[in-house]
């Protein structure tokens, strides 16, 4: 009883705020982004253009876009979210999010820029024999985008009842058709210049936003950050916020469930492969070494705004009311936002979270459809015979096909449990993705057998242990809870995943009889350390 | 910038194919002659000896803020101050050794690895000029 009352005052309390005003302010993001586009798109010429936009980006353009793709909603609104409810546990995940960025910056990124040319399989490939290496880290590229695509796409169903007010699965259904239909149209015109630039505004309105909530919630407490905490312990009834355990104390399992996450976490980011791309869209590897700086500062800057903002709505607005409001733990920051700003600042957070949506979405399906058209298209199915000219057009087609599947999948994942598909796409680059990068840039005798092994590998342990997981089946919050095939323990299959993808990746290389090109090995080596031969700037 | 190549000749082939090495880029025995020279052991040693030592001790020092918050709850929390406990700082210390990380390295990067790249790079690309006329 008591909960239904609660239920209908919260619900109450969000559709305070005007829809048409959140529809307003996503409207004009939409028509600003969309002049940017277009006008972006009138150098779209060659592949470098519309893979990597002509890899004209500065460093901080790329680090701020890089910024826009990596925050995700589920960053924003599920860690403020999980902040609010579960506390430090929260916490926990924007810390291995963050420091996950040191991989790159230190062992990937310029590496990389010197050595590739538009996607993670140009590195990996580059002293390998071409196809299966190819087909491997493509496979792997593909899985890895679909996961998290899906995860967002079914994530903007969640967010329109939440913020639109719009409950019915047909009123959802639309607007997840819109969001995809405006992604198809950026990705298809704008290509990665107008990708960028989505994700350039997205990042400069969502960190702007955050950072002005920040600072508004400090100011009621007097800047004072114990005041606040104290106020959010308060309002939560217990001390327990403050302190890890919340969510992943409950017992041995779960403590070493956060183990393989965290690991999953640090090691993921620096294999996903829509970041990787983004180091292809600056002139140098000194630009790239410029843009993960900036992406560290932001992201890092970020989620101390989020931890602010999640004892905020722990203590303003109280777990009972976030649970209960529509979207969940999800709706914290819209409702911390309503709290303070009424319904104008509640509009501009919606309509950030949906650009988030669409941004992040863009970015992935441009990933996706350069490592099909080039690793698959261009080098596997025409090896090599192929126009730069007819490998776009491609490109171009399979985002048309990736945009109305990812269009299909968010309407058919509404409603369903699909937050574990971050999890394991990250899970996924870091076992499928990190191990073959790190070895073919740093171990001399590491053969196609190892790559393969270790990526196939990697890619079948993450997933055959996630269908087997309790994300899965065996419990009233799994995707199939009335089944149980639940036989591995752990939600986050990381932990046995990426040490089993390093070991195959050394196993498969010292078994393979094979040997690699020595001459191949010099120049990818010579290469990624001085930049000699890198892909240059396309000049208009 | 004076001789800028127009969009039209640009070279559109992937890595790796004989094409991309027509006068644009070293030659295989540049490569291995390169790879064998003092000089670029020299910058892979400077490298190799900043990123890996780096990268361990950011990792060991995350898992150990991981395996504390999962398995020491009552040592994070410990009130310091307020309401101020050691998990929130050591959280925060986190995210200041991330940025310090960062700094140290592109302070090291401009000042070590940037200029022995160069040298080599421009050694490279003087040399294949040569070879083209």
């Amino acid at each position: 009883m008591n909960a239904l009352i609660v239920n209908a005052a919260a619900a109450e309390s969000t559709k305070v705020g005007d829809p048409l005003i959140n529809m307003l302010i996503f409207g004009l993001f939409v028509g600003v982004t969309l002049v940017v586009v277009l006008r972006a798109s009138r150098n779209n010429r060659t592949a470098a253009d519309y893979y990597a936009g002509g890899r004209s980006f500065s460093g901080g353009q790329n680090g701020t876009a890089i910024a826009g793709d990596y925050l995700s909603a589920a960053s924003f609104l599920g860690i403020v979210g999980a902040i609010a409810i579960n506390g430090y546990d929260g916490f926990l995940y924007s810390i291995g999010f963050l420091v996950a960025w040191l991989v790159a910056l230190l062992l990937v990124a310029e590496l990389l820029r010197n050595t590739g040319k538009f996607t993670m399989a140009d590195v990996l490939s580059f002293r390998l024999k071409q196809r299966p290496v190819r087909i491997a880290a493509a496979t792997s590229t593909l899985a890895v985008c679909l996961f998290y695509l899906l995860a967002q796409m079914a994530g903007a169903g969640g967010l329109v009842s939440l913020l639109l007010g719009i409950d019915d699965k047909v009123g959802q259904s639309v607007v997840i058709t819109v969001v995809g239909a405006l992604m198809i149209l950026y990705v298809l015109v704008g290509g990665m210049k107008g990708t960028t630039w989505v994700q350039i505004i997205k990042a400069g309105l969502l960190i702007t936003g955050a950072f002005i909530m920040t600072i508004w919630v400090l100011a009621m407490y007097g800047f004072n950050f114990s005041a606040l905490l104290g106020d959010a312990v308060a309002s939560a009834g217990t001390e327990a916020i403050l302190n890890p355990g919340l969510q992943y104390g409950a017992n041995a399992t779960t403590k070493l469930d956060f183990l393989s996450l965290g690991l999953a976490l640090v090691l993921g980011t620096a294999g996903l492969p829509h970041v990787l791309m983004r180091f292809y869209t600056v002139p140098t590897a000194k630009e790239a070494r410029r843009s993960v700086v900036w992406a560290i500062w932001l992201i890092g800057g970020f989620y101390l705004f989020t931890l602010v903002l999640g004892y905020g709505a722990g203590a303003l607005i109280g777990a009972d009311r976030i649970k209960a409001a529509p979207g969940g733990v999800n709706s914290a920051a819209p409702l911390l936002a309503f709290e303070l700003g009424g319904p104008l600042l509640l509009g501009v957070i919606s309509a950030v979270a949906f650009a988030t949506i669409l941004a992040v979405v863009a970015g992935l399906t441009i990933t996706a459809a350069a490592s099909f058209a080039h690793d698959i298209y261009a080098n596997v199915i025409a090896k090599g015979k192929t126009s730069p000219k007819q490998e776009v057009k491609v490109a171009r087609r399979t985002v048309v096909v990736i945009g109305i599947l990812a269009i299909i999948g968010g309407i058919g994942a509404q409603g369903q449990n699909v937050a574990f598909l971050v999890a394991l796409a990250f899970a996924v680059a870091a076992s499928a993705n990190l191990p073959t990068i790190i070895y073919s840039l740093f171990w001399k005798n590491f053969s196609t057998q190892g790559a393969v092994w270790s990526m196939y590998g990697g890619l079948a342990a993450a997933l055959v242990l996630i269908v087997f997981s309790p994300v899965m089946s065996g419990n009233p919050t799994a995707m199939i809870p009335d089944a149980n095939f639940a036989i591995f323990p752990l939600k986050n299959p990381g932990i046995i995943s990426i040490p089993l993808a390093f070991f195959l990746g050394w196993l498969g290389t010292v078994l393979d009889k094979r040997v690699e090109d020595p001459i191949k090995q010099a120049e990818m080596e010579v290469r990624s350390l001085t930049g000699v031969g890198a892909e240059k700037a396309v000049e208009h | 910038m004076g001789s800028t190549p127009s969009p039209d000749v640009r070279p559109e082939v992937p890595p790796g194919s004989p094409g991309a090495q027509a006068a644009h880029v070293p030659t295989a025995e540049d490569f291995r002659e390169t790879q064998a020279s003092p000089e670029f052991r020299e910058l892979r040693r400077t490298h190799r000896g900043f990123v890996f030592p780096m990268t361990v001790v950011f990792l060991v020092w995350y898992f150990v803020y991981v395996i504390l918050a999962a398995y020491f709850p009552e040592f994070m929390s410990i009130r310091l101050w307020g309401y101020i406990n050691v998990g929130l700082v050591l959280g925060l210390l986190q995210f200041v050794s991330t940025f310090a990380i960062t700094a140290a390295y592109v302070h090291f990067a401009n000042k070590k690895l940037d200029p022995k790249a160069t040298a080599i790079r421009l050694r490279l690309e003087a040399a294949q000029e040569g070879d083209a006329q």
